[in-house]
């Protein structure tokens, strides 16, 4: 079995990208794991993606309108970005300020709202609420366009507050009432988008966030018992200070990184698992002026983090996309086969860029159904049993240099640590063994036994990919 | 009204893109029309016609069949207030019945718990495609969604028979005990093992099946063949599925020659589906429904036509009462839905509550969401 600081990189890996190659995970292990945290949480010191490559092979990502190429784009950066934890980050805000394409119907507006979730998801968490207060697809999509100083629409400013930032409540008590929904509302009157200009026949033209002071109630209001002429910008200033928001987003960060929680609309009246690592990730936000890079700081290196292991159900694009990254497949190379790739987690229940409501996915088991589970197994099986893949061959490799003869036990071991399903139950082990023993022994001088070698162990890897140990991560 | 002691299945074939209505049911004696769709009206000597005003493309001959037997029952104007012209949200309101707010409950996974509250049969309603449509979506409903019938399973990566049916005895005994290794995992292991299971029997589906009727190689093609091989195996299932290839009547250029294609497609397949159900003794429990998100705007741009509002319906079936029901929205431009579209004078929760009570005998008001006034189409 692997030393635990393997494991233990392997997890950070996981969680704060989406996996890495059994030769990433041995050279992260050998730089440390403190090491490693730092250089995940400063992407800017990794770097960039090959952009010029990207759009060289790829020329359609360039302003591309249509969803697919653009959910195509994310999905090749999640795989292949040598800043992980950004794209990681983006995913986890596009989970919370949940925008999607079947209202906003341009592709292009999408990808623009994850840029700016890449680019400003690890900094400032005021900066980030307002950036996306103006994001034009988010304005659209939460109906500010049509929000007026005379005729209000709530449902941005309601959102703001139980979704995006303050949550319904904590500690069983309201974070908030309706009439500061509504003054929430009036407040952001006059956020809206620019006329666009008719997509056909001519496409599409980039939304414009426009602020109208002629259509903005620019009266006294009273809001989380604050009173002003308060506008947009000062309702994320009271919100950010609020111990709920504090709470809302230590409680996300948790859900998302270290173990699966209840969902979301229990929040207030459910305390969280871990109450102390929350309290430190509260006093962070607040000590740090609410940087979202320091909370992570503070969250991977606690042993609530570290001793998680396999306590989250895997979400779609980290099922398809840590698979990818395992086996080596579509990794810094540029090749057909990608869009296909890019639709498995919406075969899989994660239809990116188009969650099912403003509340976004529902995720821990709820993940899984009869058909998701279906594409799920099927989908790991097939490209872990591909022993011509790099990823693959370099574990089979790896098994051979165990020894010149592995018994059946040996060899299940082996293949468990080296697809890195470590949370194996004792019963599923005992199938896997029983299996193995069948065939006995496995050796690797001549040829022939190399081939069988290679062949048991794709198949043992499939196995192993359609466990249920597999869906956790 | 049904005169079978067999249950009554219920098959759709949903028509994604954003059908043209105007240009499948033809109101060709409306002088407007040819007015409005100066590129692509039909010439009237192809329509077929159905009486004297209203005619179908050219390509709809295999469906007109269906008309001359009385079985084949045409919606004019169908749709909901307020249209929506995004094609997902517009779909999603012909899955959820929810035109207001967003629902994540789809008619037909409330359908199937209500046929089959405790799963008793995993392949109680089947979904042909990758991916499930929202329409089947109910929590705590499974429902198997089949790329392919003729290579569905589990672990379909694994070379060689035998080495897939040893991997798949190794599933079945690693998903089988559920022995309290945490309610996640015991949750997944029982998941495992109903698709395992529903899995297992499918793939009996295609050596079951024997017929002279060939499908075309489309994808529509063969969704339809594998629907028709499921409800002939008579695995109990009730509820079949599928989509046509995403978006493909999204005619916005070149609509002439791609609407045409698409609907020689689908009426030489439905006929083909009905002939093989036919040819099997097995037609007269089922009934087939199909729509689209919406309609498309009245006036071409020149080469094709963008998105729309009210649009046509259709349901073929042994106990359809054949004919065209609701009146063909006017293309005064006084009379247009916002825009320069067809209105939707027939609202499809109407269609959706015949279905749901007179052909699945159960109460509509909660699946559909409300009370709507029923379609004598039975």
């Amino acid at each position: 079995m692997p030393g635990q600081d393997i494991a233990l990189m392997a997890h950070l890996l996981r969680r704060a990208g989406f996996g890495a190659s059994r030769s990433e995970i041995e050279a992260k292990a050998s730089e440390g794991y403190g090491a490693t945290v730092e250089d995940m949480l400063n992407p800017s010191a990794q770097p960039m993606i090959d952009e010029d490559l990207m759009l060289r092979y790829h020329p359609t990502y360039n302003h591309a309108g249509a969803i697919e190429i653009n959910t195509q784009n994310w999905v090749y950066r999640m795989i292949n970005s040598p800043r992980q934890l950004q794209e990681k980050m983006s995913l986890f805000w596009h989970m919370i300020f949940c925008a999607g394409h079947s209202k906003i119907d341009s592709g292009e507006e999408m990808g623009r709202m994850i840029s700016m979730f890449r680019d400003n998801g690890m900094g400032n968490f005021r900066d980030l609420l307002y950036k996306l207060s103006t994001n034009p697809g988010m304005m659209y999509y939460l109906d500010n366009s049509e929000s007026h100083k005379t005729n209000l629409n709530e449902n941005y400013g309601r959102e703001l507050l139980e979704l995006f930032s303050l949550g319904v409540g904590k500690d069983e008590a309201f974070n908030y009432s309706e009439d500061d929904v509504k003054a929430c509302a009036h407040a952001f009157t006059g956020w809206n988008v620019a006329p666009a200009y008719p997509p056909f026949p001519y496409g599409r033209s980039p939304w414009q966030f426009r602020f109208d002071p002629t259509d903005h109630d620019d009266e006294e209001k009273t809001f989380l018992g604050e009173t002003g002429r308060w506008n947009g910008d000062d309702i994320i200033d009271i919100v950010c200070k609020q111990p709920g928001t504090a709470r809302f987003i230590s409680r996300h960060l948790y859900n998302y990184f270290v173990a699966d929680e209840v969902p979301v609309p229990s929040w207030r009246q459910t305390a969280p698992k871990d109450g102390d690592l929350i309290s430190e990730l509260e006093k962070v936000y607040f000590d740090s002026g609410y940087d979202i890079t320091e909370m992570l700081r503070t969250l991977f290196n606690s042993d609530g983090f570290k001793n998680a292991q396999f306590a989250k159900v895997k979400n779609p694009a980290e099922m398809v996309v840590g698979t990818m990254r395992l086996v080596g497949e579509h990794r810094d190379e540029i090749k057909p086969g990608l869009f296909e790739i890019s639709q498995e987690p919406k075969y899989m229940g994660m239809d990116l860029m188009n969650p099912p409501t403003v509340e976004g996915w529902h995720t821990g088991h709820e993940w899984i159904d009869s058909g998701t589970l279906v594409e799920r197994i099927n989908f790991a099986a097939d490209y872990l049993g591909k022993t011509d893949l790099s990823g693959v061959q370099t574990m089979i490799n790896n098994l051979m240099g165990q020894g010149s003869s592995l018994t059946p036990e040996q060899f299940v071991d082996g293949c468990i640590d080296q697809v890195g399903c470590l949370n194996i139950t004792a019963d599923t082990k005992q199938e896997l063994l029983t299996h193995a023993n069948r065939d006995g022994n496995l050796a690797h001088a001549s040829d022939a036994e190399k081939g069988e070698f290679a062949r048991r162990s794709g198949e043992m890897f499939q196995m192993l990919a359609a466990t249920s140990e597999y869906q956790f991560g | 009204m049904v005169s079978t002691n067999k249950e009554n299945i219920l098959a759709v074939l949903s028509l994604s893109g954003g059908n043209d209505g105007l240009n499948t049911v033809i109101p060709f004696n409306e002088g407007l029309y040819r007015d409005y769709r100066p590129t692509l009206s039909i010439p009237e000597n192809q329509i077929i016609p159905l009486n004297d005003q209203i005619g179908l493309h050219p390509t709809m001959a295999p469906l007109k069949r269906f008309w001359d037997e009385g079985k084949l029952a045409i919606f004019l104007g169908i749709g909901y207030p307020n249209p929506s012209y995004s094609h997902f949200r517009s779909m999603d309101i012909w899955h959820t019945c929810e035109p207001d707010k967003i629902g994540t409950e789809g008619w037909l996974g409330q359908v199937i718990k209500e046929i089959d509250p405790n799963s008793e049969n995993v392949l109680t309603g089947v979904n042909f495609g990758r991916g499930l449509p929202r329409a089947l979506a109910k929590e705590g409903v499974p429902v198997a969604s089949v790329g392919d019938l003729e290579t569905y399973g589990l672990l379909t990566g694994i070379d060689g028979d035998a080495q897939r049916s040893q991997a798949l005895d190794v599933f079945g005994r690693m998903y089988g005990p559920t022995i309290g290794s945490g309610y996640t995992m015991d949750y997944i292991r029982r998941t495992g093992t109903d698709a395992l299971k529903g899995a297992d029997i499918l793939a009996t589906a295609p050596d079951k099946y024997s017929s002279t009727v060939e499908y075309s190689a489309t994808a529509i093609g063969q969704y339809m063949r594998n629907i028709a091989q499921t409800h002939l195996a008579e695995f109990g299932t009730r509820v079949l599925f599928t989509t046509s290839p995403y978006n493909g009547f999204d005619t916005h250029a070149n609509q002439a020659s791609d609407h045409a294609r698409l609907w020689t497609d689908v009426s030489r397949t439905v006929e083909n589906f009905m002939e093989d159900l036919r040819e099997h003794d097995a037609s007269d429990n089922v009934m087939l429904f199909m729509h689209s998100e919406f309609g498309r705007r009245i006036a071409d741009n020149g080469s094709g036509t963008d998105h729309g509002a009210g649009s046509v319906a259709f349901m073929v079936g042994e106990h359809v009462k054949g004919g065209i029901y609701g009146d063909y929205p006017s293309l005064e431009s006084g009379e247009q839905e916002e825009g320069g579209n067809l209105k939707s004078l027939m609202d499809f929760r109407s269609v959706y509550s015949t279905i749901v009570e007179d052909w699945m005998h159960l109460d509509a008001k909660q699946i559909v969401g409300g009370s709507y006034e029923k379609i004598p189409f039975l």
